[in-house]
């Protein structure tokens, strides 16, 4: 099928437009992270006056950013790997299994994920202090707390993608295994779980990236101990100063982890939405 | 043997013998086996019920107690109030009410236009993306980087390029092109609104993106090849082929990047700094500060609820029209 002339300008256009949109805001992160603090003080420039690494330095003693960077990646870690692991024994059993109360279970888990998360918010809230007042056990403030929190965040999608990359893995699979005597967990280790590393991989990605970039939940639930980078970059912003260069260094830093393993993942978040949307 | 129910249904998706549930009736062990997919997803439940099912119920319950500062230490002596709550927060001549009112209308406003913008980006770039060329790997990758940037690195660089004295737009608007003399505030008064808008656009329509791109990938080449033989023109082709094969794809996307905006917290706290001016004042954040600055979780509670009846109710008409159309249509 040719493209006609007005067609490849259109998309030129379109493309053009699209992208610079995209990549301004990047860009300014990009070298304003590279700026000296009076650049950033002053009137905007495209370029920094004099480019320096400093603000990467400075960026760990302005706030206690490594604390909020091990509290993030130990929250997000375990948040991302129970959450997978609980996953994929329900979407196992989703997939192989007809059972009752099979839709009301995928129909429930999935539209919990479209309620506000400020409906849950005040009741756990004051579900985790009151628990912690009553037995000793500390879910507020604390990583365990959030831990928990999201690793339920992430399970609702994390259950419908692999249900989908289950569900493509042929039963012949299953069946052979069958006849040379496995169990059903035999069956999910062995046969199943290689076949879907990518799925598994990418929802494990996918629920990291929930845990990291959580705001509204770490607001309430953390303290100066607990605190995590969602809460923490804001600490950059003092009453005397804003110190907008090391924002800049910060906000790359975390970020450029998790847009990493995004991109490097995202045929198979597409090939997951792909499954998911036939059904 | 209990397995036997379940057998003619897997049966039914899979006709061949020898599917799991089937297998197992071949066993001994088969009517433990019945109980195995529960097993399975007890661990799923469990952890559901805690944080989303058992906080809801107590949500519901804390919008009928009069769970103020005074109480919040230890609620079960906070009173039972009924409905006063609601009867006070949803009172539409209180000034409370007409706080709320304002609220939802700026949030109402604020979805459709972000989902909307953020759905025609999408399909923009879906449907000049779709055939390959050089370079189309690197754009597909740069399109989704705002999506996958954490939220509050995204909004908090944005809130840099919106500052009125340091940042990129005033400077490329007054300094630059010289269209404005006066250096606008982006992030209070009522353009406060418009500068939400944009940074939800721009972390927003990647997704629709995503979606759609998954979805054009489903469409047969042929279709497309038969309509240019046809003599279809693009738009003809984007109206008759694309659209409508891509109808699965928008119904479930459009919902979900509604309630996802409506519910939308982050950008607005991040954006302007946990207090959002009135002009941008969403439903979550209204509700977040009103509960936390007067301690007073019974109302926050109640408006959460209405908040939740709200979308169920928007959720289940749309649905409800979207299928009754397609069954128009077969």
């Amino acid at each position: 099928m040719r493209e006609t002339a007005g067609e490849r300008w259109g998309r030129r256009i379109v493309l053009t437009l699209l992208t610079l949109f995209v990549v301004i805001p990047l860009y300014v992160m990009v070298t304003s992270a590279a700026k000296p603090l009076r650049d950033v003080q002053n009137g905007f420039t495209w370029w920094p006056s004099r480019p320096t690494l400093q603000p990467f330095v400075d960026m760990w003693s302005t706030v206690p950013l490594a604390r909020y960077l091990v509290n993030s990646l130990v929250v997000s870690s375990v948040a991302a790997v129970c959450s997978v692991a609980v996953a994929i024994f329900a979407a196992f059993a989703v997939s192989r299994y007809r059972f009752r109360g099979r839709g009301v279970f995928s129909v429930t888990v999935l539209s919990t994920q479209m309620f506000p998360g400020i409906l849950f918010l005040l009741p756990l809230f004051l579900i985790y202090v009151n628990l912690g007042n009553a037995t000793g056990i500390e879910l507020y403030a604390s990583r365990t707390g959030l831990i928990i929190t999201y690793l339920t965040f992430s399970l609702p999608f994390s259950i419908w993608m692999l249900v989908g990359y289950f569900d493509s893995i042929p039963r012949g699979l299953d069946e052979a295994a069958q006849v040379d005597g496995a169990g059903p967990l035999r069956i999910l280790f062995r046969v199943i779980l290689p076949a879907a590393v990518p799925g598994v991989v990418a929802v494990t990605v996918y629920a990291f990236m929930t845990a990291w970039g959580e705001v509204l939940f770490a607001s309430v639930m953390t303290d100066e101990g607990s605190r995590t980078l969602a809460v923490g970059l804001q600490g950059y912003s003092t009453q005397f100063n804003v110190y907008w260069n090391q924002i800049m260094a910060a906000s790359l830093v975390v970020s450029i982890p998790v847009v990493a393993g995004f991109l490097a993942l995202q045929r198979y978040f597409v090939a997951g939405l792909t499954a998911g949307a036939v059904k | 043997m209990a397995t036997s129910t379940t057998a003619p249904n897997a049966d039914r998706r899979v006709p061949r013998a020898g599917s799991p549930a089937r297998g197992a009736a071949r066993r001994p062990r088969g009517p433990r086996r019945s109980l195995l997919p529960y097993l399975l997803l007890a661990p799923a439940i469990v952890l559901e019920l805690a944080i989303h099912v058992i906080p809801m119920v107590v949500g519901v319950w804390m919008s009928l107690l009069e769970l103020t500062q005074f109480h919040i230490r230890d609620w079960s002596t906070a009173p039972f109030v009924g409905l006063e709550n609601y009867r006070a927060t949803l009172d539409l001549n209180s000034a409370a009410g007409k706080e709320l009112l304002h609220s939802f209308w700026v949030t109402l406003i604020y979805s459709v236009l972000s989902v909307g913008f953020a759905w025609l980006l999408g399909i923009a770039a879906a449907v000049v993306l779709q055939k390959p060329f050089r370079g189309r790997a690197i754009l597909r990758a740069l399109f989704l980087t705002p999506y996958a940037l954490p939220v509050y690195t995204a909004v908090i660089t944005w809130s840099f390029l919106l500052q009125r004295d340091t940042g990129l737009v005033n400077h490329v608007l007054v300094d630059q092109l010289g269209l404005l003399n006066e250096r606008p505030f982006w992030l209070i008064g009522d353009n406060s609104f418009w500068s939400l808008l944009v940074v939800s656009v721009w972390r927003n329509w990647p997704f629709a993106f995503l979606c759609l791109m998954a979805g054009l990938q489903n469409v047969p080449g042929e279709l497309y090849e038969a309509a240019a033989i046809d003599g279809a023109g693009f738009w003809r082709r984007l109206r008759s082929v694309t659209l409508p094969m891509l109808r699965p794809v928008n119904l479930v996307l459009l919902l979900v990047l509604f309630l996802w905006t409506f519910n939308d917290f982050n950008t607005p706290y991040v954006l302007f700094g946990g207090s959002a001016p009135e002009q941008a004042d969403l439903i979550s954040i209204h509700i977040y500060r009103s509960s936390f600055k007067t301690w007073d979780f019974g109302s926050g509670s109640a408006m959460s609820v209405a908040l939740l009846l709200f979308l169920l109710v928007v959720s289940a008409a749309y649905l409800l029209i979207t299928n009754r159309r397609r069954d128009d249509h077969a």
